[in-house]
């Protein structure tokens, strides 16, 4: 068996990561705007006695460290051990991708150029000429559609077959001007003899693009003092014929120009370019005054489609999981263990996996935005905008992100370049309602406003986080965050089909991890809570009400003294003790205890919220009335502006536990955790406390 | 002298000078945006805070403040 280790390099949104899908049928998330692939991520299999292992690196425009996640990929590239290199270029925008190219040239390492997307491009009416263009970069081309699987295999053989070969020298030609003088310098070198383990030509070409390593290790040489003024006069030649003296702008030209050239030799475009669909496309959801509300209005539907096909399926769980409780009950007994596996794992559990439609559809709605290429067009349409607030256009894709959930939306945070901006960013994703989230405000919303406006209330509730959010971003930019501004530049991609499978298999994922913390971690917290609400016990006090309870005739009079048996115990439980010693801080938001045990609860995850409500509220629900489900017990429990300021509260304090942990990294210091906890909370709390009191007058 | 910043919708131009720093004028020229290029305008935002244009196949957005850092002719 051979290893194999292989850097996937190309630049954003030329389906990198889908590439690596179809060649090795993994489980990789793709994306159409930049930033998917934040981290490196690796797929390893076996081919022909080669152990292989790909490492798709972020996608980046150059080989430089402008933003975080190229600089991911550029320290990769230099620095990291790995035997050959697969360059994804995108043959529908050819002469751009191959800058990228004669880049990766530059590193000496052996090479292979996968022309992706060719099914498009021969849709496009554009037909390339590979064994042309391998013969001009001296790497082999091939042509391969990951969309279709097209040349997938030839790709990976070529590969293989290539690593078994010496590496050719690189073939890249500069103009006359340059090439000059790398001969100049090249003569020198050969008439001293020097000896070096690469080329001269390579030599003389990282001399004259003064790249610092070549120069720290060649002044230690002898050769040194004679070759320095040979490289001063060429360096001023160049200088004097491109009217500048910044070396890397001659180097770009020059590497752009010699793209520029193998596209002319190598393409030709068939069909007169029509007006793409692409533009036309573009011409109405760039619109300059429909654009915005156009915007709004997917968005608008996406919440209304979350709840109204959401809640089709939500009648059938919640039934569901009500008659397996009960059916638990009659397995376990009324005791102990019946109360423990209905009431709490069951219970917990199931007000969790109610919401698993409207995390679908969620989910789904992302997905298609990310997929389609869309994305980009808002971060154009809301750049103005968000300036405005001190964010950058680019910001958005984060904030989107952290609508289905934060921990995603942390890391796509690096695609921002300055650290201000990332840090605002940072600081206002929470204001962004995560999936988990959705839950509570679902049930709020159906239990205080009813089928028909839920899903407006829904889109309400996100907006309004949303412009908390901005706002609290205008106060860290002038507060805190204070100076120069990030310049917007950015990369629309074509619109694309997103292929069914790609958003199935995205929304499966997100769907299984949803199941399996809810089997999981939430199953735990769900019976943590039955215990904490269950005991300490009381016997002495639970003899006093069943001897009351005999004592009275009428049925009535014995419901009512079991259910303030019932909320007595559950005052004294442990949990009650928490909920009722931290009742005060939360009193002037109109929360019981019972409310603000939900509200610590979800500081470790969102999704307790529910269960922990679905725990206290089964427990303390009548006993001898027909269970109605936990919407119906949370309208009968909670006055409508108590309601109202814990959803302000919820929407507003830290997202979870996990989050918490990957915006310290983020952030990259757990000060800043800090700040954000004290930040958010306190943020929290008062708007709580103005809504609370607001709706208090309305009323 | 024009920028790229005083160009209207659907109107080409060749790019002159790059005026910004090294760094964001490394970034524009490895999306396409250097000198010589032709470049078209595809839309232009309500605020005209962002500017979309065509460079060959591709489409980029930029800030009208680094537009006014480019300078242009029109063709």
């Amino acid at each position: 068996m051979k290893n194999l280790k292989i850097a996937l390099v190309g630049q954003p949104n030329v389906g990198k990561s889908m590439l690596i899908n179809a060649i090795s049928n993994s489980r990789l998330r793709v994306g159409n705007f930049s930033g998917v692939t934040v981290e490196k991520a690796e797929v390893s299999f076996d081919f022909h006695n080669h152990s292989i292992r790909i490492i798709d690196l972020p996608g980046t425009y150059s080989l430089n460290d402008y933003t975080q996640d190229e600089k991911v990929t550029k320290d990769f590239l230099e620095n990291e051990e790995y035997d050959m290199i697969i360059n994804v270029v995108d043959a529908t925008s050819l002469e751009r991708n191959l800058f990228l190219t004669t880049q990766l040239l530059g590193l000496n390492k052996k090479m292979i150029v996968a022309l992706n997307m060719m099914d498009e491009a021969k849709k496009e009416g554009i037909c390339i000429d590979e064994e042309q263009l391998s013969s001009i970069l001296g790497t082999p081309c091939v042509k391969v559609s990951a969309v279709t699987k097209k040349g997938i295999g030839k790709l990976v053989n070529r590969t293989v077959d290539m690593s078994s070969f010496e590496q050719e020298s690189s073939k890249l030609v500069f103009s006359d001007t340059v090439e000059e003088e790398i001969e100049n310098i090249v003569n020198f070198l050969v008439e001293k003899k020097y000896k070096k383990d690469v080329s001269y030509r390579d030599l003389a070409i990282k001399l004259l693009e003064e790249e610092p390593r070549t120069y720290k290790k060649m002044h230690d040489e002898p050769i040194w003092i004679e070759l320095l003024p040979i490289i001063r006069e060429a360096l001023n030649h160049l200088y004097i014929h491109y009217d500048t003296k910044d070396i890397e702008e001659i180097f770009s030209e020059e590497k752009a120009a010699f793209a520029k050239g193998a596209v002319m030799e190598t393409v030709e475009f068939k069909k007169d370019i029509k007006k793409s669909i692409t533009e036309k496309i573009d011409s109405v959801l760039l619109h300059k005054f429909f654009g915005i509300p156009i915007f709004l209005f997917f968005m608008w539907g996406l919440f209304q489609l979350t709840f109204e096909v959401g809640s089709i399926p939500m009648d059938w769980i919640d039934a569901f999981f009500t008659s397996l409780g009960d059916y638990a009950k009659t397995i376990f007994g009324d005791g102990e263990l019946g109360s423990l596996v209905a009431d709490g794992a069951i219970a917990g559990v199931g007000a969790v996996v109610l919401f698993l439609p409207n995390i679908m559809i969620l989910f789904f709605g992302i997905a298609l935005l990310e997929t389609t290429g869309y994305m980009s067009r808002v971060a154009f349409l809301l750049d103005g905008f968000f300036h405005k607030f001190g964010l950058h256009g680019k910001s958005f894709i984060p904030l989107v992100t952290g609508f289905g959930c934060s921990v995603p939306a942390y890391m796509s945070a690096r695609t921002l370049k300055n650290d201000k901006d990332r840090l605002i960013t940072l600081f206002i994703i929470g204001f962004m309602s995560c999936g988990a989230k959705l839950p509570v405000y679902v049930l709020f919303a159906g239990a205080f406003f009813g089928a028909q406006s839920a899903g407006n209330v829904l889109f309400i509730i996100y907006i309004v986080g949303a412009m908390f959010g901005l706002i609290a971003a205008k106060v860290l930019k002038v507060l805190v965050f204070k100076g120069k501004d990030e310049p917007f530049v950015m990369e629309m991609p074509k619109y694309r089909m997103p292929s069914l499978k790609l958003l199935w298999h995205t929304v499966t994922t997100k769907s299984i991890m949803y199941l399996k913390k809810a089997g999981t971690f939430i199953l735990a917290a769900s019976i943590f809570i039955w215990f904490a609400s269950n005991y300490p016990k009381y016997p002495l006090i639970e003899a006093e009400f069943e001897t009351k309870i005999e004592m009275v005739q009428s049925a009535d009079k014995k419901s009512e003294l079991s259910n303030e048996l019932t909320h007595k115990l559950l005052e004294k439980s442990y949990l009650g003790i928490i909920g009722k010693s931290t009742e005060p801080f939360f009193a002037p938001l109109g929360f019981d205890w019972r409310l603000t045990v939900a509200l610590e609860t979800g500081l470790a995850a969102k999704e307790i919220v529910v269960s922990t409500l679905g725990v206290l509220y089964s427990l303390g629900e009548d006993v001898t009335e027909e269970s109605g489900g936990l919407i119906d017990a949370i309208k009968k429990n909670i006055p409508f502006p108590a309601a109202v300021s814990f959803i302000l509260f919820i929407m507003i304090y830290l997202p979870c536990f996990a989050a918490s942990i990957v915006f310290a990294k983020e952030s990259g210091s757990y000060k800043y955790l800090g700040y954000l906890f004290v930040f958010t909370t306190g943020v929290a709390w008062m708007i709580s406390f103005i809504g609370y009191n607001i709706t208090k007058l309305i009323m | 002298m024009f920028t790229l910043a005083d160009l209207k919708e659907n109107e080409k131009a060749t790019v002159l000078k790059v005026r910004a720093e090294a760094e964001l004028k490394q970034r524009l020229a490895s999306l396409g945006l250097r000198k010589n290029s032709t470049i078209k305008i595809k839309a232009l935002s309500l605020t005209k805070s962002t500017i979309e244009v065509e460079i060959g196949t591709s489409m980029i957005a930029l800030r009208f403040d680094e537009a006014k850092e480019i300078e242009v002719q029109t063709v």
